[in-house]
């Protein structure tokens, strides 16, 4: 994870196009200005960015399936639950599922743990939406980076 | 078509916010009730849920920005709840 450059998974473990499911993982940090102010001397990942880590799953794994012809843009965040603490050089395994595919949104559910252990979960619902200018290229590197083989779509 | 009349009312009422009262058969959602096009994915959620079906936004919206249809058609709650009920109807034949 860098989490001040917002890349939040580093590897994706399982994409299962069928089940419309995927697995990643990351691996906090040790160091990260954002443990400077979260809290100082007390360092934990904090929520919003578990979330955005649980968002972000849930996005390879839309782009996975659509094979990045449409970009999910988060639109609401529901029943977010944050079971435990999350703190430096801890391995997050993040799951996610389609819940519904509506038109011109997508619903999924998503999770983290730690050795099995809940960290947190919630729904998530993306908006989907043509790809701004050259952002399917970067999000087309990116998913490469992290080992995603989006569906083809033809 | 009266009672999907009154869970859309319900679900545009809750979901946006707006005072049930003033939602009625002939509210245009996006010039009468200002609903705008994040709100009414929330809306279509609900909908979808609610009924079990899919409602074709993208292919209303579509329609409508290239002039194939009036808005009318789809975003007057009266005519919108019988596009509903056509796809409870199709989903159910």
């Amino acid at each position: 994870m860098r989490l001040e450059y917002f890349e939040m998974i580093d590897k994706v473990m399982l994409f299962d196009a069928d089940g419309k499911r995927l697995v990643a993982a990351a691996r906090v940090p040790r160091n990260s200005p954002v443990f400077e102010g979260h809290f100082p001397g007390h360092p934990l990942v904090p929520g919003v960015l578990l979330t955005e880590t649980m968002a972000q799953a849930s996005g390879y794994l839309i782009l996975g399936l659509n094979g990045l012809t449409q970009m999910p843009f988060l639109m609401t965040v529901d029943k977010a639950r944050f079971r435990t603490f999350v703190e430096p050089d801890a391995d997050l395994v993040i799951e996610a599922t389609i819940s519904i595919v509506g038109s011109g949104y997508v619903a999924t559910k998503a999770k983290i743990s730690i050795e099995g252990k809940p960290i947190c979960d919630a729904e998530l619902r993306f908006r989907l939406m043509p790809f701004p200018a050259d952002l399917a290229v970067l999000m087309r590197a990116r998913t490469a980076a992290i080992g995603l083989e989006p569906e083809a779509v033809s | 078509m009266s009672s999907t009349f009154e869970t859309v009312a319900g679900i545009i009422s809750e979901t946006c916010d707006i005072p049930r009262e003033k939602i009625t058969p002939a509210s245009h959602a996006i010039d009468d009730l200002g609903i705008d096009s994040l709100a009414f994915l929330d809306i279509a959620f609900a909908v979808d849920k609610a009924f079990g079906i899919k409602l074709p936004l993208e292919q209303w919206t579509q329609e409508v920005n290239e002039g194939k249809a009036p808005a009318e058609q789809y975003f007057v709650l009266e005519n919108l709840c019988a596009r509903i009920d056509g796809l409870v109807a199709a989903k159910s034949a």
